[in-house]
């Protein structure tokens, strides 16, 4: 049986790089998808902790499908914005976005 | 219906004209003037159906029409008010009903209802006539109707009701709300002309020379209220109150019913115009001559002899006919004598023809007051009927010569005449006769003339009480004064209606309308006929043939009847006496005198009233000015009030100042800046750490997380 380290590196690994896409892209979409890939790494640690700790209650299931949903809201919120950002500026570059700064 | 509600509604028709007049007809004069006369008629009507069934009682004097309510509850008890006809009210509803009937249609006429308005006149003056054009095409000046005419009449009825009510009343205190009343109408009716600076002054100088009185009065009213714990007169009159009022002392000497008395007389002082209180009557003239009638001879200062009448035996307690005087009583017989005497003298050298009524009408007062002071209560009652009738007569006679005159003024067009001045008259019996013959009668009635006039009668008891009871000082003054009424009755008469016109304006008098004249008759009929209800029993002749009704119907108000004094030939010949010498010097001196100069009577002292006005000017007036600017305005207000102000403002200033420059401003402002100068420093200190860029937020909190998280992991793993 696999051990669960390797589910948990694979996990690291996935945060990681969705890490890296929202800090080093510069596409929002990209920072958007960066984010999804953390949020799945997020959830292969859940799956996998209620796999090999205590799969007789549902508990890891539950909570990634939450963390599903949530993320499907959180898309189509983001996109929803990046969309209203586009017409508003003719751009989706997140460092010419910056109206929030002083 | 019953004669005591007959009674309480008497007072009313005037008060609802007064209010129906204010508040709704104000614009429309004839509906005004008909409601107004309209009231003035029903009470007449009221007056004259009471008073018939009065003379229907017998003994009235002990069971008169006396009706009270509850008024108003004080502890357990209540105030009663009520009417009361006895024969002394009943008698003086007579003349009062009479009086103000004849006032109230005479005002129509006096205030040229039915005239155009006037070309220029303005509310608060006197009309000063229209101009109108004839058939011709010719312009006539013709006199104008009165601006201010409903308010007049409204005016009246306020005045009418203040009198009903004092007549009618059964106690002192609805009695001094009657008083009142007429004083604040009588305030309203001699400034009726307000735009004219005199008038003004002369109401406030009535008011306030009444008002000084009237706090005797209420002071009286008061000092009996403790006394005896009520102020209805048949309870007050009861022998044995008035005997315990009589041994209690009280101040200076006077008993407890002296005292009272000696106030409450105090309050008739100032109401009818008696020395030293004389001098707002003669300003009274101020007003419209109907007021003038209303005031000096129906009313106000009527009602103040009709008070001191009513008070009598209060006056009187503990005296009896033929004992020496009571200090009350002296005081009071002095005052009157005096003012009797000092007023006429006055009168002699006014030229002024309502002035002259007006002195004598101080002076005829003067008689009744002093006849009330010597105790011959029914002489004194007696001379108020009759002298309220020819006065009024004479009042209005006069009214009716101004206007006269003032037609012949507004025909000439000379307006710098002044028609009121009797050296700019003479001659008027030929173009007035009606009037001329009416006022012939008052001054005759006013003079004492013999046997024919009422006057005569009433003064002649007066005389006769005198001298019967010993009172000879008071005698021969009054008959000095009485001689000096004749004579200036007569120079009155001489110089208004006899010879020839002095001026173009007598030339073009005219005769006034009947709403003028037909009040004349009436009262010249009672001038006369009056007093023969009052003929002596004794009298030469004529005695006897008519009852002495007057003595015996008004003595029985008291509780024993006055005794009608034993017939004396002395007065009789002193009063025939005085009586035609006055005339006939006053018309042998006047019937050829041309102008004021050649006048001899015109003595400065008499001509300026003894300078009364200039003295109580001089003590009391500029005193008082001098106290209100001076002493309360300028000190006391000025110095002292404001000077405290201004010292704790300035204590305040000083303080504050240093508040602000040494405190304030230093410390909590300074404080309050350093706080917000330092945080916008270290605000734009940090500022560009706001790059708005979501990457570099991220980055930063990304490594805050790795550097907090190690840190902890240190500290609480590891360590």
């Amino acid at each position: 049986m696999i051990p669960l380290s390797w589910y948990l590196i694979l996990s690291a690994a996935l945060f990681s790089i969705g890490l890296f896409g929202v800090l080093a892209r510069r596409n929002a979409v990209a920072i958007l998808l960066g984010v999804e890939l953390m949020l799945n790494a997020v959830n292969i640690n859940l799956v996998a902790f209620w796999r090999y700790l205590d799969p007789a209650v549902m508990t890891g299931q539950v909570f990634a499908i939450i963390v599903f949903a949530v993320a499907a809201a959180e898309v189509a919120v983001g996109l929803g914005l990046i969309i209203s950002v586009y017409r508003q500026r003719s751009t989706i570059v997140a460092e010419d976005i910056d109206l929030l700064k002083w | 219906m019953a004669t005591v509600s007959l009674i309480w509604l008497i007072p009313l028709p005037p008060l609802l004209a007064f209010f129906l007049i204010v508040l709704f007809t104000n614009k429309n004069k004839t509906l005004s003037h008909i409601i107004a006369v309209g009231a003035a008629f029903l009470s007449w009507l009221g007056g004259m159906l009471v008073f018939v069934r009065a003379l229907g009682v017998e003994h009235l004097g002990q069971h008169p029409f006396a009706s009270a309510i509850n008024w108003l509850p004080i502890g357990d008890s209540w105030f009663k008010i009520g009417v009361l006809i006895d024969p002394l009210s009943a008698a003086t509803l007579f003349f009062a009903a009479w009086t103000i009937f004849m006032i109230f249609l005479y005002s129509v006429g006096y205030q040229n209802f039915g005239q155009p308005q006037g070309d220029h006149d303005v509310m608060g003056l006197p009309p000063h006539g229209a101009t109108i054009v004839d058939e011709h095409g010719h312009k006539h000046q013709v006199p104008s109707v009165e601006p201010m005419y409903s308010r007049f009449f409204a005016f009246l009825g306020l005045f009418a009701f203040g009198m009903y009510t004092l007549v009618v009343s059964d106690n002192l205190l609805t009695l001094f709300v009657g008083w009142e009343i007429m004083g604040l109408c009588s305030y309203l009716l001699i400034g009726f002309w307000y735009g004219k600076k005199s008038a003004r002054d002369a109401a406030i100088k009535a008011f306030m020379t009444t008002r000084v009185g009237d706090v005797f009065m209420l002071l009286g009213i008061a000092f009996l209220y403790s006394a005896t714990g009520t102020l209805s007169f048949r309870q007050i009159f009861r022998e044995e109150t008035l005997h315990a009022l009589a041994s209690t002392p009280a101040f200076f000497g006077l008993s407890a019913a002296g005292a009272i008395g000696l106030l409450l007389f105090i309050g008739t002082v100032g109401k009818s115009a008696q020395w030293p209180l004389h001098v707002w009557l003669p300003d009274a003239m101020e007003g419209p001559t109907p007021v003038s009638a209303m005031i000096h001879a129906a009313t106000m200062v009527s009602a103040g002899v009709y008070a001191v009448i009513r008070m009598f035996p209060l006056v009187s307690a503990g005296w009896h006919e033929g004992m020496p005087l009571n200090p009350t009583m002296s005081i009071i017989a002095f005052i009157g004598a005096f003012t009797a005497l000092f007023a006429a003298t006055i009168a002699v050298a006014q030229n002024d023809i309502k002035r002259v009524l007006a002195y004598s009408t101080i002076s005829q007062l003067g008689y009744m007051i002093a006849a009330i002071g010597i105790g011959a209560y029914v002489a004194a009652a007696f001379h108020l009927i009759t002298h309220a009738f020819f006065k009024a007569l004479l009042f209005l006679g006069s009214g009716s010569v101004i206007h006269g005159m003032e037609h012949g003024v507004l025909h000439t067009g000379d307006h710098k005449l002044d028609p009121q001045d009797m050296f700019n008259m003479g001659g008027l019996r030929k173009k007035m006769p009606i009037t001329f013959w009416t006022f012939l009668i008052g001054g005759f009635a006013l003079s004492g003339f013999p046997v024919l006039t009422a006057g005569f009668w009433s003064k002649d008891e007066i005389f006769a009480d005198a001298f019967a009871n010993g009172h000879s000082a008071v005698f021969i003054t009054l008959a000095v004064a009485a001689f000096l009424t004749a004579f200036y009755t007569m120079r009155q008469i001489t110089l208004t209606f006899l010879g020839e016109p002095r001026t173009k304006a007598a030339e073009h008098a005219q005769e006034t309308p009947w709403t003028m004249t037909v009040p004349l008759i009436v009262l010249a009929f009672f001038a006369i006929s009056y007093g023969w209800v009052g003929i002596p029993e004794h009298f030469p002749l004529l005695g006897g043939l008519i009852p002495n009704w007057f003595h015996e119907f008004i003595g029985s108000t008291l509780a024993e009847v006055p005794a009608a004094v034993p017939f004396n030939i002395v007065p009789l010949l002193t009063s025939l006496t005085v009586a035609l010498g006055g005339l006939f010097f006053g018309w042998l001196a006047y019937r050829k005198v041309k102008s004021p100069a050649e006048d001899r009577l015109q003595i400065p002292l008499l001509k300026n009233k003894y300078y009364f006005d200039e003295a109580y000017n001089f003590l009391f007036v500029r005193p008082a000015f001098w106290v209100a600017e001076t002493l309360v305005y300028k000190w006391m207000d000025k110095g002292l009030i404001d000077g405290i102000l201004h010292a704790f403002g300035k204590v305040a200033m000083f303080l504050g100042t240093n508040f602000r420059s040494k405190f304030d401003a230093p410390v909590v402002n300074g404080f309050g800046d350093l706080v917000g100068e330092s945080t916008k420093k270290f605000g734009a200190m940090i500022r560009p750490i706001q790059t708005g860029r979501i990457q570099q937020y991220m980055l930063a909190s990304l490594t805050v997380l790795i550097v907090v998280g190690g840190l902890l992991y240190y500290l609480l793993v590891l360590a």
